[in-house]
């Protein structure tokens, strides 16, 4: 079917007047003649089968708006989801930054100077989250934290020659399957187990597998929301072992927490989402990965880093690639590794929101998170049957809670809560068998005292 | 048509924001609690001393980012046909807006289902469009760009051979002018590479894939049209050669927006094949990502596709995982939901009349600019033993620019900013012609922007004839000036943050990596 003689907005050629003048510049009758190339027997026949054109804005927002209102959302109910994507607050500039037309609109490029200022933006970014994990690097955003973390162990594996790579299966289970489905057969990916009492890694099982590994991923806080707590012997036990050490933190524990750095962790990564972003159905997901500067490792790094260049200005710099010799952009298939587009204006966004917090919003917000964490485990603690201290770690925003001495299950639990306009807490048994009857319950600094109130007393009814 | 003589991009000489505040200053507040305080963290888990981050107020965070917005040059402020081959064209502004709905950003990925039902509807609709728009029957949206859909299509199809039991398909064949994501793609997932040069027409021609496939042949990655602008009008029988060889055939439709809704997937033979959303269904690119790639499959291998997937179950709408034959989740959750609906939006502002005017009038919008471009001395388009038109690019060369003034495509790259146009694309690696430059002028732009654009060539052009140092040492209105990189101090250490540039340390080794003890 032909359009309707009357220009499309976004298509300001299919005018009819402009159309027709530009095909008589080429001396053709048709834009047929410009698909010669083409064969009659490649093309689509008929029509496709496609729904309505919304052909006018109101029409458009009218749809979008009818069917999204079929969406409750965490703005509308309490939330306690977590495990990997959060309600933190995203600052009014963070949302004005990251909806910039004269960023989101453009190509990187490959030129310097007319996109200059994405340039800056982003070795800001590389240089806060540098600071902020207490390593060197930190190139351009990864897709996710699992390919960040993915990327780390292929990087340790090709920088040691070893062919085997070890993961704390205390890392979430979609991360974990992620993390499989991204090696290659070459590499053996074996998983360290953790103690079932307090959720911290068995450094016994890590000694037993640690020879001859290229790299131990750890993550703290834990799936399960606990802070590692033998940092120092993990880091003792892989050094031995010539095998390099990758954590994956939450950024926004950094403020509060020991950092990767100070533990002489090779590597660190994560998730740029709580750095000012919405959880956007985990839409958002942004991974970053940060190493410690040495030849070898930043050698294999995949992933395009930016550095500081001079311009022929005195004093001025421009920013721009610092290895696309080494990524696969130009190795092509001679490459171990693959890149992309990736995450990069989540980049920006996340050095807007370190900018606007500060060393000591992030100081503070670990504390916020801490306060919170601790009043949940208090209020649901004190109720019948509940049991907040089934792993005895130190949690930093996230509480493993345990249901089975109310013989409800954490779906049970859940769909009561549900009815009381509170999304409850992740249930964990089918990715951590050891934990049956357990959920994963998440507060972030917009939590109220009244809100985790609300959630026990909730929880009192569903119970009763 | 004249250009934009007086020109001058925003140049604020903004400092990094490492340099900027003072003591004390704060730009943003956590809310207070006023419940009981928590005991404090132990003290062997905190942080021995403070990251030093900014301190720096509300007003000067946003002005500084700001000012650096205002130096980039993106779409909706410029000319960028000239980013050739990442499909510059307008996000559309509703669709931001609608995207911002807190119906959609507050939503958490682990709500039960029945509370996300408008946004699965959404994306299942989306997933249905995808499916008439390559004949494909089903597909995935997981993937976060287009190297990690190429990244999920190579695992499917090694899954699809070991379940077969057909473990010795180690070989994966693309072309040497498809885009590199493909072969390194393949590589990342433990295949060997095969890279089948371009015939004298800029595709690759049938005998010289015959000569590549065996029996060892796990599949076959390309575009089409390659990055040149190049058709493969026997792209079909291709297809039959590697079919013929067990293969399978992976399409990769970055450059779909030349071909939508008149050429497909399906009717090409192939049994996989994926979009990229930010470029071809008007989603931003969002300077280098976050992005979107959708995964399209035959019905033969949708057993094989990422999960979760959406699916529809008696008129509602569910997350499917239970697909034992995954390759498994390759991104978090559901994959980047902004850019996913926005490009629904895109698609349904246009509906199956618009579609295929895009590709029709980013054709013409092509060969309209090619025109101009040909007049140009010293400047050719590549493959001239292809008479066929170009279709989404050009792929032009400055040989003979070059080798008349001694400035080519990087150096033409110089001026170019100075009339408010972006830097220009040169290829891909490997360069197939010399020189290269590739514009992409799509259906965005009018015909005055084209005009304007040529124009703009026209008179760079000019100057490396008249002016040669002019072009030389641009960019003179630009945000900076031109880069010189042999001032880098080649004994330190690549200087990546505001901290390394301070410190200036030189390199050191590696202390923790092992002695080799075999090929990892």
């Amino acid at each position: 079917m032909s359009p309707p003689r009357t220009a499309h907005p976004y298509i300001p050629s299919s005018a009819p007047e402009t159309q027709e003048a530009m095909l008589d510049k080429l001396g053709i009758a048709s834009t047929d003649e410009l698909f010669t190339s083409i064969p009659e027997r490649l093309r689509v026949a008929g029509e496709l089968a496609l729904p309505p054109a919304l052909p006018s804005e109101t029409e458009l927002r009218r749809y979008f708006s009818e069917t999204l209102a079929g969406n409750t959302s965490t703005a509308e109910h309490l939330s306690f989801l977590g495990g990997g994507c959060w309600g933190h607050a995203v600052p009014a500039v963070c949302d004005e930054i990251a909806g910039r037309g004269e960023f989101t609109s453009a190509f990187q490029g490959l030129g310097g100077a007319s996109t200059s200022g994405s340039y800056q933006a982003l070795f800001e970014y590389q240089s806060l989250m540098s600071e902020l994990v207490g390593l060197d690097v930190t190139p351009l955003p990864a897709y996710d934290w699992a390919w960040a973390a993915s990327t780390g162990l292929l990087m340790a594996a090709r920088a040691t020659r070893r062919g085997r790579v070890l993961v704390a299966d205390t890392a979430g289970g979609e991360r974990r399957r992620q993390i499989a489905a991204r090696m290659p057969s070459r590499i053996e990916l074996e998983w360290v187990a953790h103690d079932p009492g307090s959720g911290a890694v068995d450094l016994a099982d890590l000694e037993a597998r640690v020879e001859g590994a290229a790299a131990f991923y750890v993550e703290t806080p834990s799936y399960l929301g606990y802070l590692e707590p033998e940092l120092d012997a993990i880091r003792e036990i892989t050094r031995e072992a010539g095998c390099l050490l990758i954590m994956g933190v939450d950024p926004t524990s950094l403020g509060l927490v020991r950092d990767p750095g100070d533990v002489g962790a090779d590597m660190a990564c994560g998730d740029l989402q709580p750095l000012g972003h919405h959880q956007m159905y985990g839409g958002n997901a942004a991974g970053f990965l940060s190493l410690r500067f040495d030849d070898t490792l930043l050698g294999e790094l995949p992933n395009i880093y930016l550095v500081a260049v001079p311009t022929v200005r005195a004093g001025e710099h421009d920013y721009f690639w610092g290895n696309f010799e080494s990524t696969s952009y130009a190795t092509r298939g001679a490459s171990d590794d693959v890149i992309g587009c990736g995450s990069t204006m989540a980049g920006i966004t996340a050095a807007t929101y370190l900018s606007l917090m500060g060393s000591t919003g992030m100081a503070e917000l670990g504390e916020a998170l801490g306060t919170r964490v601790s009043y949940l485990a208090d209020r649901l603690g004190s109720l019948v049957g509940v049991d907040t201290a089934r792993l005895s770690g130190a949690p930093f925003k996230e509480l493993v809670v345990d249901f089975s001495g109310t013989g409800r299950s954490p779906a049970a639990v859940n769909a009561g809560l549900l009815e009381r306009g509170i999304f409850g807490g992740i249930p964990l048994e089918e990715d951590f068998p050891s934990l049956p009857g357990c959920a994963l319950f998440s507060v972030t600094e917009q939590h109220t005292s009244g809100d985790i109130d609300r959630l026990a007393d909730a929880l009192k009814e569903v119970l009763a | 048509m004249t250009v934009r003589e007086n020109f001058h991009q925003a140049a604020w000489q903004e400092p990094l924001i490492t340099e900027l505040g003072s003591p004390g200053e704060r730009g943003a507040t956590v809310p207070g609690f006023d419940g009981p305080a928590a005991e404090p963290l132990a003290e062997d888990l905190r942080r021995s001393a403070p990251p030093e981050l900014p301190q720096l107020g509300q007003p000067q965070v946003l002005r500084h980012y700001m000012r650096l917005s205002q130096m980039t040059l993106g779409h909706n402020v410029a000319l960028d046909a000239t980013v050739g081959t990442t499909t510059p064209k307008y996000p559309p502004v509703v669709n931001e807006l609608i995207a911002r709905s807190p119906k959609l950003t507050a939503l958490h990925p682990e709500q039960p289902p029945e509370t996300t039902q408008g946004l699965l509807e959404l994306l299942w609709e989306l997933g249905e469009c995808f499916k008439a728009l390559s004949g494909m029957d089903e597909f995935a949206l997981q993937p976060q760009g287009g190297a990690h859909a190429i990244f999920a299509n190579v695992l499917i199809m090694k899954a699809f051979h070991a379940s077969r039991g057909d473990d010795h398909r180690d070989e994966m064949i693309s072309t040497l002018a498809t885009h590199p994501t493909n072969p390194a793609a393949a590589s990342a997932a433990g295949f060997k590479i095969i890279e089948v040069p371009v015939g004298p027409q800029g595709y690759v021609e049938l005998d010289a894939l015959k000569a590549a496939v065996s029996e060892r042949t796990a599949g076959l990655f390309l575009n089409n049209p390659e990055d040149t602008g190049v058709f493969n009008p026997e792209i079909d029988r291709l297809a039959d050669v590697v079919h013929d060889a067990g293969g399978l055939c992976a399409y990769d439709q970055a450059n779909a927006n030349a071909t939508l809704g008149i050429a497909r997937a399906r009717e090409s033979g192939f049994d996989l094949c994926h979009f990229n959303l930010h470029k071809t269904f008007g989603a931003p690119m969002n300077l280098y990502g976050p992005a979107a790639g959708a995964v399209g499959v035959t019905a033969e291998l949708a057993r094989f596709l990422p999960t979760p997937l959406v699916v529809k179950q008696d008129g509602r709408f569910a997350l499917d995982t239970d697909r034992p034959e995954s390759i498994g989740p390759i991104r978090a959750y559901l994959g980047n939901i902004a850019t996913l609906v926005k490009s629904y939006a895109w698609i349904r502002a246009l509906g199956p009349q618009w579609l295929p005017e895009v590709a029709r009038v980013a054709v013409l919008n092509n060969n309209y600019v090619q025109q101009q471009m040909e007049e140009l001395p010293g400047v050719s388009v590549s493959f001239p033993d292809n008479h066929e038109r170009r279709l989404d690019v050009v792929r032009y060369s400055l040989e003979g620019l070059k080798e008349s003034t001694g400035l080519g495509a990087e150096e033409l790259n110089n001026r170019v900013p100075d009339f408010g146009i972006p830097a220009h694309w040169t290829s891909h690696h490997p360069f197939t012609s010399p020189e290269p430059l590739t514009l992409e002028p799509t259906e965005s732009f009018s015909r005055t922007d084209l005009d304007e654009t040529a124009a703009v060539y026209r008179r760079v052009v000019q100057e490396a004839h008249d002016n040669p140092s002019l072009v030389a040492t641009g960019p003179h209105r630009s945000s900076v000036a031109q880069m010189q990189p042999e001032a880098l101090e080649p004994g330190a250490v690549p200087p990546a943050t505001a901290r390394l540039m301070r410190e200036r340390r030189p390199r050191a080794a590696l202390e923790v990596a092992a002695p080799a003890s075999g090929p990892a």
